[in-house]
């Protein structure tokens, strides 16, 4: 390796160490600042809270031996919209691709209900399938579901003509053509998709959880809120924020490992 | 010699919002085996509609075609490699789309990758191949379904000019090694002169057939060397003669 290379290297190493340094510094001030603010009463701790009071407050719901039990029904509730998501928005797109009449004649209903905000009909959700868990995946298929298909939907139109005409003049089947061409190529905005049906799912399942739910992070912020404890409002928030990083890392994870080939 | 495939009055119109389009009118010719045409004509005269119609891909048209049983090969005017499978996986795609994996036509793509060149770079992808690389691999999976026929469609366009004389000169050479019958479509006159042994030349839309030039050189040789015989440019005057210019 000659010295340039070497030192080229070196520097962009150096650059990657400094980012996260900062990444980390902005961490520490913030929680540091926040600390001492509301130790010093400079911020009303009572409104505010703290880190420490926070962390008190998680410690305390896990020595009270429910924060479990919020915290399963909460991912419980994410993964299976997630799923429902991601299966349902897969159907339509190849619905929509392979019949296209279908998406032409639904194309202005789908811009509609995908421009209507569906916290608009939350309420009558609650009404029509009752105050119970089916309401709260209902209100996040609605919030997830549009997004994603269409996400995917543009992603098998985006195809390379070309391309699909090279198929055609091997006579490839609709099946391999699909696996072999259309799948392939769709990759990336799959995972996309994937990517705003997991943020979907969380403002969905959070939503219904402030609207109708026993259990749940939601709830545990709404009731927070109701009680004026804002300790748990915002150890809840902290909550959601650690848990959708731990379920955004997988996304990301697989898409280096797509980006790689 | 062999007729293996007769195209008579071969007819076809697109069908648009703005308007019925006729592209090809009353076509007819014969190929024999061995037989590499070049169909030369203006762009948009509905050259590539007739090989498309040969390869299957449309299907409506008038008059009538007889493929005489052969196999037919189709290769794009862009490589059209898949930018995401490496070299190996590009070459065999077609034997995989047409289920004609076996081992023996697996060896016979090993063996045209060795012969061309290519095997070293099997497991590089697309993007780390020259234009002439690519269009080999893509001439290799299309020879690899072992076609009878191959329908070349302005196969060099995309490449910079020297090395397009050096791809159709590789081409050439692997057409005629494989024993191949093939036509090609081009609006280079000289490409088409150099590489083949009948050259006919399209009207402007609705293509009818201008001329059919049989092409006998003094001294043929491989299509660069070609471009020096002293008939070439008897024939390219002529070509350029007939051809609509439509600029």
């Amino acid at each position: 390796m000659s010295e340039s290379q070497k030192s080229f290297l070196k520097k962009h190493k150096r650059e990657k160490i400094i980012i996260r340094l900062f990444q980390i510094l902005i961490a520490v001030t913030f929680i540091f600042l926040w600390e001492y603010l509301s130790s010093h009463k400079i911020i009303n701790s009572f409104i505010f809270s703290s880190p420490s009071k926070i962390v008190s407050t998680v410690y305390k719901l896990y020595l009270d031996n429910n924060i479990f039990n919020h915290l399963f029904t909460t991912i419980k509730e994410i993964l299976i919209s997630f799923s429902i998501g991601f299966i349902f928005s897969m159907f339509f797109s190849l619905l929509f691709y392979y019949i296209n009449p279908i998406y032409k004649v639904f194309d202005p209903y789908i811009t509609m209900l995908n421009s209507l905000p569906k916290v608009a009909i939350g309420p009558l959700i609650l009404i029509w399938f009752g105050a119970n868990t089916k309401s709260i995946i209902i209100m996040a298929l609605l919030i997830n579901l549009i997004v994603s298909t269409i996400t995917i939907y543009t992603g098998f139109t985006k195809t390379d003509k070309n391309l699909l005409l090279l198929f055609k003049t091997f006579n490839a089947s609709k099946l391999k053509t699909f696996i072999y061409l259309i799948l392939p190529n769709s990759y990336m905005s799959i995972i996309s998709s994937l990517k705003i049906n997991l943020s979907m799912s969380f403002i969905g399942v959070i939503m219904g959880e402030f609207l109708v739910s026993k259990e749940g992070i939601g709830y545990l912020i709404i009731y927070g809120t109701q009680v004026f404890n804002l300790d748990l409002v915002l150890a809840g928030v902290v909550i959601l924020v650690i848990l959708s990083y731990i379920f955004y890392k997988p996304i990301s994870i697989l898409e280096k490992n797509i980006m790689k080939n | 010699m062999n007729k293996v495939l007769s195209i008579c009055n071969l007819s076809k119109n697109y069908n648009t919002i703005d308007g019925e389009i006729k592209a090809l009118d009353n076509i007819t010719f014969d190929m024999y085996d061995n037989d590499f045409i070049a169909i030369v004509g203006s762009s948009g005269c509905g050259k590539s509609t007739i090989l498309s119609i040969l390869s299957g891909i449309i299907k409506d048209y008038d008059g009538c075609i007889d493929t005489c049983n052969q196999k037919i090969g189709y290769m794009l005017q862009s490589d059209c490699l898949l930018p995401w499978l490496n070299i190996w996986e590009n070459a065999i795609l077609g034997l995989k789309l047409t289920n004609k994996l076996s081992k023996e036509n697996i060896l016979n793509v090993k063996n045209l990758l060795k012969k061309y060149n290519l095997y070293e770079f099997k497991d590089k992808y697309p993007t780390n191949l020259s234009g002439g690389m690519k269009q080999r691999v893509a001439l290799i999976r299309t020879l690899a379904t072992n076609p009878d026929i191959l329908l070349l469609d302005e196969p060099f366009s995309a490449l910079d000019y020297q090395t397009r004389l050096v791809v159709s000169n590789d081409v050439y050479e692997i057409i005629k090694k494989e024993n191949k019958t093939a036509i090609i479509v081009t609006h280079d006159i000289a490409e088409a002169i150099s590489m083949t042994n009948k050259v006919i030349v399209l009207s402007k839309r609705p293509a009818t057939i201008k001329k059919i030039y049989d092409i006998n050189l003094n001294n043929p040789s491989t299509p660069i060397n070609n471009r020096n015989d002293e008939k070439f440019m008897e024939y390219y005057d002529q070509i350029w003669k007939d051809l609509d210019k439509n600029v």
